[in-house]
């Protein structure tokens, strides 16, 4: 096996354009396999574990910690030890001559998401992967979040489905009306935002309060679920830190903000500027704040308002999993316990509410292996 | 979301906010142009054109052309405010201020302390400030420090489209006067705007940079220079915090004073003449405030004291830019101590 493999800047999510390699996991030299974290990779919007993709040895690190690359650079060069040095030399020239005269068109190609308009109101959704023919997937993101929450999961699950994100009435670019805000109205505008794009079946994977909405979802019209995954989600106990979702409607500056968001990770480092600010412009547009104002009230106040453990059993045999952050300091993970047996539970050490960002890899691979079997 | 210049942001704020009140009214030179004559209908919709087809949708009955008399119509924005609109004045340049201190200073900043709290002011003057645009010494002024000696005065400096469509907002829906300074040599510049009405709060400074070693407080367009030298010295290494105060009168000394106690360091850049100018007002603040913080002396970063040139030439080297920030940064930062 004499051949040379290249390894590049990966996209996180729409808007990144470059990253740079934070540190490397990995000496050269090293034997790696698919899946071993090699390096740390950092955005503007947030740092990230980078798995590899391929087998082999890590040859060379081509990227310098530190050094701003754009996406579908080369950062790295996996290839058996018995390949000359030279070789890979000149592999590493060659690839860089190429990358910068067709480094144009990969940007244009960037999927945009959509809005559509279900009963009256707009809602956006992002679908990747919409090529396959396999059952979709769709992700619900949490209070305050949108579709760009799933940024590390998506483009991933996408290689091998249909994966649809989208905003939930009253966040990202769906339409800041949310009517009553509870459960009811909100899994009530996603089911009709999955007619109008003809999605007939899914498999709902929703995170926190977007678990409870997929929760809700599945009981309320099961024929077209297909399978629900819940990732530290609302709706299977009464506590939740209410001081968190309070305190993230009336931050209006990074200053406010950093502390409150700083308890969704157990890094709390990785709540980047970019992060803050995105959510400081989100929360200034008219509405915003009467929307999470109502979605608060209406789901969290003084404790979560309706709670579906008890309801578990009505979903058949739709098969359900949990994913938990162990450190989870929003919804306690200890929610997970006494599930029925039927349910399958992960605590994912080294993760707190978003699991999705911070252990994305495990994730992925969770939801990928699920809704292999669920299909 | 899309990208737009700070023209079209501004346009965007008023249209938006003409839509959602009926009480916002424009009026000032040319908003559309055309008026009372056989000539082309909105033919410059304000004289860079930042109005243009706002009376297309909302008719000669919201969009005023008004006579050539400042005097005239900033007083009667005044009293539209003062009775019940939200009209927004266009006072062209800045410059031509002079004439029209009494309607602002005497009239639109005091009804509210004269009227014993009864009576609010609700009126807008959008108004064109800033060098660089060859328009020579009676176009090209500063003057904000003016208006913002002032009290009962808001002041609003924006320093990018995305800002000023926020801002602008946030000054149709505040119920006391407010002047809102626009730099015409940023209204082609573009960026992302959302395309849905958002407010940015006034007294609330934003931190285009955050940094460690030295803190730059800029306004309006100079923002973007010290972004400019800001991003040049951190790659030597000396990392800065760019304050942008946004509005000047509500003034967020609070956020200067704490990004002082963390660097120890100041440079202010502002564009207006360097005697009683923002540049100075600040340095008083942090020397009364936080002396024990500073680590060596302000500096300012300001035009000479002359009028603007029209010299192209000398209107270059007039206007402050990054080089001349960088330089000040440098000496700061070599400055030893006692």
């Amino acid at each position: 096996m004499n051949q040379i493999v290249a390894i590049t800047m990966p996209k996180f999510g729409l808007s990144m354009t470059e990253g740079k390699i934070a540190s490397w996991a990995r000496p050269e030299g090293t034997k790696i396999a698919v899946g071993d974290e090699i390096a740390d990779i950092e955005t503007t919007k947030i740092t990230n574990a980078y798995e590899s993709p391929v087998a082999g040895v890590l040859r060379r690190h081509v990227a310098h910690e530190q050094e701003d690359l754009p996406v579908g650079a080369l950062i790295a060069v996996v290839a058996d030890p018995a390949v000359p040095d030279a070789e890979i030399d000149a592999f590493v020239e060659r690839f860089r001559a190429e990358f910068a005269t067709r480094a144009p068109e990969a940007e244009a190609a960037a999927p945009e998401p959509r809005t559509v308009e279900v009963h009256g109101r707009p809602m956006r959704y992002l679908e990747l992967g919409a090529e396959h023919e396999e059952r979709p997937i769709v992700l619900i993101h949490g209070f305050g979040g949108d579709l760009n929450n799933w940024l590390f999961v998506q483009p991933g699950l996408a290689e091998r489905n249909r994966v649809i994100a989208l905003d939930l009435p009253g966040h990202g670019g769906s339409g800041r009306q949310v009517g009553a805000g509870d459960l009811g109205t909100l899994s009530a505008a996603v089911a009709g935002l999955l007619d109008s794009i003809d999605v007939p079946k899914a498999h709902l994977v929703g995170h926190s309060l977007g678990a409870a909405v997929a929760l809700r979802t599945a009981l309320d019209r099961p024929a077209h679920v297909a399978s629900v995954t819940l990732v530290c989600p609302a709706g299977l106990g009464t506590e939740i830190d209410e001081a968190f979702t309070q305190d993230f409607i009336t931050a209006s500056r990074r200053k406010q903000l950093e502390p409150v968001l700083a308890k969704l990770f157990v890094d709390a480092g990785l709540v980047s500027r970019d992060m803050m600010e995105d959510l400081l412009r989100f929360k200034r547009l008219d509405g915003a704040r009467e929307a999470l104002t109502a979605i608060q009230n209406a789901n969290f106040a003084g404790g979560q308002r309706e709670v579906l453990r008890g309801r578990l059993g009505e979903l058949g045999d739709i098969p359900v999993q949990v994913i938990w952050g162990a450190e989870d300091r929003i919804i306690p993970p200890q929610q997970a316990e006494g599930l029925p047996a039927g349910v399958a539970v992960h605590v994912l050490p080294g993760a707190g509410h978003m699991p999705h960002m911070e252990k994305a890899a495990d994730v992925s691979r969770l939801i990928q292996a699920f809704v292999a079997r669920a299909m | 979301m899309s990208r737009k210049s700070f023209r079209q942001a501004i346009n965007e704020a008023l249209r938006q906010e003409m839509r959602r009140d009926p009480r916002v009214v424009i009026m000032g030179e040319d908003v559309a142009g055309g008026a009372g004559s056989p000539g082309e209908d909105d033919a410059w919709g304000g004289v860079l054109g930042v109005t243009k087809g706002l009376v297309g949708e909302f008719g000669r009955q919201r969009v005023l052309d008004t006579p050539l008399s400042e005097s005239a119509y900033v007083g009667a924005a005044a009293g539209a405010a003062a009775t019940g609109l939200r009209p927004v004045a266009e006072l062209m340049f800045v410059d031509f201020i002079g004439v029209c201190f009494d309607q602002i200073f005497n009239q639109a900043a005091k009804f509210r302390y004269m009227f014993g709290g009864h009576a609010v002011t609700p009126m807008v003057v959008r108004t064109m400030y800033g060098a660089g645009f060859r328009a020579a010494s009676q176009h090209s002024q500063c003057l904000y420090p003016i208006v913002t000696h002032i009290p009962g005065l808001k002041v609003v400096i924006p320093s990018s489209a995305y800002e000023a469509k926020g801002l602008l907002i946030q000054a149709i829906r505040d119920d006391d006067p407010v002047i809102f300074f626009e730099n015409k040599v940023q209204y082609d510049q573009e960026e992302e705007v959302p395309d849905d009405p958002y407010t940015i709060p006034f007294g609330e400074a934003n931190l285009t940079r955050e940094g460690d070693d030295l803190t730059i407080v800029a306004f309006g367009r100079m923002v973007q220079v010290a972004n400019e030298a800001a991003d040049r010295l951190a790659r030597d290494g000396i990392s800065c915090n760019v304050v942008d105060p946004r509005t000047t009168s509500p003034l967020d000394t609070g956020t200067i004073l704490d990004c002082v106690a963390d660097t120890g360091r100041l440079v202010i850049v502002d564009e207006a003449s360097p005697r009683c100018n923002m540049a100075t007002d600040v340095s008083a603040l942090v020397a009364q405030e936080a002396f024990d913080a500073l680590k060596a002396p302000i500096r300012m970063v300001c035009p000479p004291h002359v009028p603007v040139p029209f010299a192209p030439n000398l209107e270059d080297l007039y206007v402050p830019n990054a080089d001349r920030v960088e330089a000040a940064v440098r000496a700061v930062m070599r400055h030893q101590g006692r």
